[in-house]
């Protein structure tokens, strides 16, 4: 009853609140917007329209380094996502598991550290790691070894603040009635902290789908990623191509969230349907 | 306390097999086990190793596909090449000579310096700016072998203007590939606003003299280069842009600091954006980006050349060029100079400029060079200003007072 007095007495607070959503929303999604009307614009400049045309989707699918770029970007993104979010969640599990174990303190900090340190100290890094310590040729598999380092830390950290709000009884109960590690782990433990391992891939597919400083250190021969390659094409001239490629990939990342959105309504849904 | 040693007996292990393991390819690199300093002679027989095999190839020779480093969309290939109605000379090359060409991309010279100064990228051919290939070449560091003049017959084709340049006396080390200029990209209808007379050429006054720029205040803006924007300013004044007098330069930037307050932005990337979308009417640029704006600005009912021009100011600019070389890292040496000779043909030269828009260092290709684009004085400057253009030297140290003049002159 209070609750409902507060708010009834306060609805500009509300409004406010509700407008400055609608900002920020706009802030965030006019600029994707703008984009992707502009990659059907029949004018070579971007920012300036000039008819409806599809010529930038033709251009783009007919361009072979293009596709080759946006090819090898979507190998890697695949599996350095896959990679880093099984890394990255048995590390938050371990850290978070097992109380005491030597060094847990220094790995906690450790963990953190490609989150913090700059990508051009992580790319250098990551480069003389391949090149003089191992050393190996630069090559795709050097640019998705690169991807998973730092998407690692990302999902750990995400997964982690999931498992930080988990119930221990939970695993305990399930243990009282004889199920073994694997099968708690199967049946209680990934399926409460699902939001947190989907979020970390997530996070992880799009760090990996957008990074050009990392990629551009530890790319070896034939394998550009679509960054880097439109970051290179700022240098000979911008044209919608750029927009239409944009938009194709915001389209995959976007079809992404949504099968993983239906995925967890669906695993909602199912566990409701159990419980009644 | 049993565990700790169990920890430290596993590092210990791990340290072991690492040193050993780093042992096994200094050795198996050098062919002798010396320890100390092995690295450094597995380094030097390589390279020289690799100098052997350039110095052995034979003109149109092939070993192995190519692995070409080079900025995004600078040949032309595939759509890109039919869109421009050239040659597309990545099938050229590979139908004449049965090698594949693997393109990898980079968009900034010092990353890729910091790839083959690692080792591990076994690029065949890279395309450095200008500075960069003096940086690469020095002795000390040593990431370039000299290339074999014998297999590039070709190289009769070059400009001898090309041919002994600042930063490759000689040409010992590189083949230019494509070279342009750096001056003022503007708006005709703000000059005659300022009822400034354009005909005979403009000068860099528009930016530095208080009293011509005073109209275009705040809407002029300069490259984020500090090399490039002091050069204009000494220039202006009538230094050399490699001038390592500290008076010349504190003059130089003396003017700048003053001009600061008209310049809008220091932009190095959109500087042609800005100018065609009315946000500047000056802008000090790259020929090619101008041209490429221009180009694509123009339509069937509207020519953009009409109401933008790009000129290098009549006191003189900067001449820039992008050249091949093969790094030490090079698995195909051979391949790698029928390319540099593949490119210095007279007719590829010429698909190549007609493709990019960019000022061709081959001679012989201007007869296969599209004659509008041939006479376009943006492109191929006229020789009385080709005498007033400077390439960028290496200035040693001294390219530290240049960092801080431009600091201090931007405040």
């Amino acid at each position: 009853m209070s609750v409902q007095q507060g708010t009834a007495h306060r609805p500009w607070v509300d409004r406010v609140l509700s407008i400055n959503g609608w900002i920020i929303f706009g802030f965030l999604y006019l600029p994707i917007l703008i984009l992707i009307i502009y990659s059907f614009s029949d004018s070579k400049i971007v920012g300036v329209w000039g008819g409806f045309t599809w010529k930038w989707y033709g251009r783009m699918l007919t361009n072979p380094e293009m596709m080759g770029a946006l090819a090898n970007s979507a190998k890697v993104a695949l599996i350095s996502t896959i990679a880093s979010t099984i890394l990255g969640t048995m590390g938050a599990l371990a850290l978070d598991r097992y109380r005491k174990w030597l060094g847990k303190g220094a790995f906690d900090v450790i963990m953190y550290l490609p989150v913090i340190i700059p990508e051009v100290t992580m790319g250098a890094m990551l480069l003389i790691w391949f090149t003089q310590v191992l050393p190996v040729n630069l090559s795709i598999v050097t640019i998705i070894l690169g991807h998973i380092a730092f998407s690692t830390s990302f999902v750990a950290i995400i997964v982690r603040a999931r498992l930080a709000n988990l119930d221990d009884s939970l695993e305990e109960a399930a243990m009282d009635l004889y199920a073994d590690r694997w099968v708690t782990f199967k049946r209680v433990t990934l399926p409460l902290i699902m939001p947190g391992v989907m979020g970390g891939a997530l996070l992880a597919l799009t760090l990996s789908l957008d990074d050009v400083i990392i990629t551009e250190f530890v790319q070896g021969p034939g394998a550009s990623l679509l960054p880097v390659y439109v970051f290179g094409l700022i240098k000979r001239q911008v044209t919608p191509e750029i927009n239409a490629v944009s938009t194709l990939m915001l389209g995959i990342s976007m079809v992404l969230v949504f099968v993983s959105l239906a995925f967890q309504a669906r695993s909602i849904s199912k566990s409701k349907t159990k419980e009644t | 306390m049993r565990r700790i040693l169990i920890l430290l007996a596993v590092v210990a292990m791990l340290a072991a097999a690492c040193s050993s393991s780093s042992d096994e390819t200094t050795t198996t690199g050098a062919g002798d086990s010396d320890g100390t300093g092995a690295t450094t002679t597995a380094a030097a027989a390589v390279e020289s190793d690799l100098q052997a095999k350039v110095n052995a190839c034979q003109p149109g020779e092939t070993d192995g596909d190519l692995n070409l480093y080079n900025w995004t969309e600078y040949i032309p290939y595939g759509s890109e090449a039919e869109d421009y109605e050239v040659t597309d000379l990545v099938a050229k090359f590979e139908e004449e000579t049965g090698v594949k060409i693997v393109q990898t991309f980079y968009e900034d010279n010092e990353t890729m310096l910091a790839q083959i100064e690692a080792g591990g990228a076994p690029y065949d051919i890279i395309v450095p700016s200008d500075y960069m290939v003096s940086t690469m070449a020095d002795p000390e560091v040593g990431l370039l072998v000299k290339i074999n003049k014998d297999a590039i017959p070709n190289l009769k084709n070059l400009d001898p203007l090309f041919s002994d340049l600042p930063f490759d006396p000689n040409g010992d080390y590189s083949v230019p590939y494509q070279a342009g200029t750096s001056g003022l990209g503007f708006a005709y209808a703000a000059l005659d606003e300022a009822g400034v007379d354009y005909e005979n050429g403009i000068s860099w006054g528009l930016v530095f003299d208080p009293e011509m720029s005073e109209p275009f205040a705040g809407k002029i803006s300069m490259l984020n280069d500090e090399r490039e924007t002091l050069g204009a300013a000494l220039k202006y004044l009538g230094y050399s842009v490699n001038t390592t007098s500290q008076d010349e330069l504190d003059e130089a930037t003396a003017i700048l600091k003053e001009a600061n307050s008209r310049i809008a932005a220091y932009d190095s990337a959109a500087f042609d954006d800005l100018l065609m979308s009315g946000e500047t009417v000056i802008a000090h640029g790259w020929n090619g980006g101008f041209l490429g704006s221009f180009d694509q600005a123009s339509t069937d009912d509207y020519d953009a050349y009409e109401d933008y021009g790009y000129m290098v100011p009549e006191e003189g600019g900067i001449i820039w060029v992008d050249l091949m070389a093969i790094p030490v890292t090079a698995e195909h040496p051979c391949t790698a100079l029928t390319f540099m000779n593949f490119i210095l043909d007279a007719e590829n030269g010429g698909d190549l400029t007609n493709y990019t828009y960019y000022m061709s260092p081959n001679l012989a290709a201007h007869e296969y060079i599209d004659p509008e684009i041939l006479s376009d004085e943006m492109v191929f400057p006229s020789e009385e200003t080709m005498a007033k253009l400077e390439f960028i030297a290496d200035v040693g140290d001294f390219s530290l007072q240049y960092s801080d003049a431009f600091a201090q002159a931007k405040g």
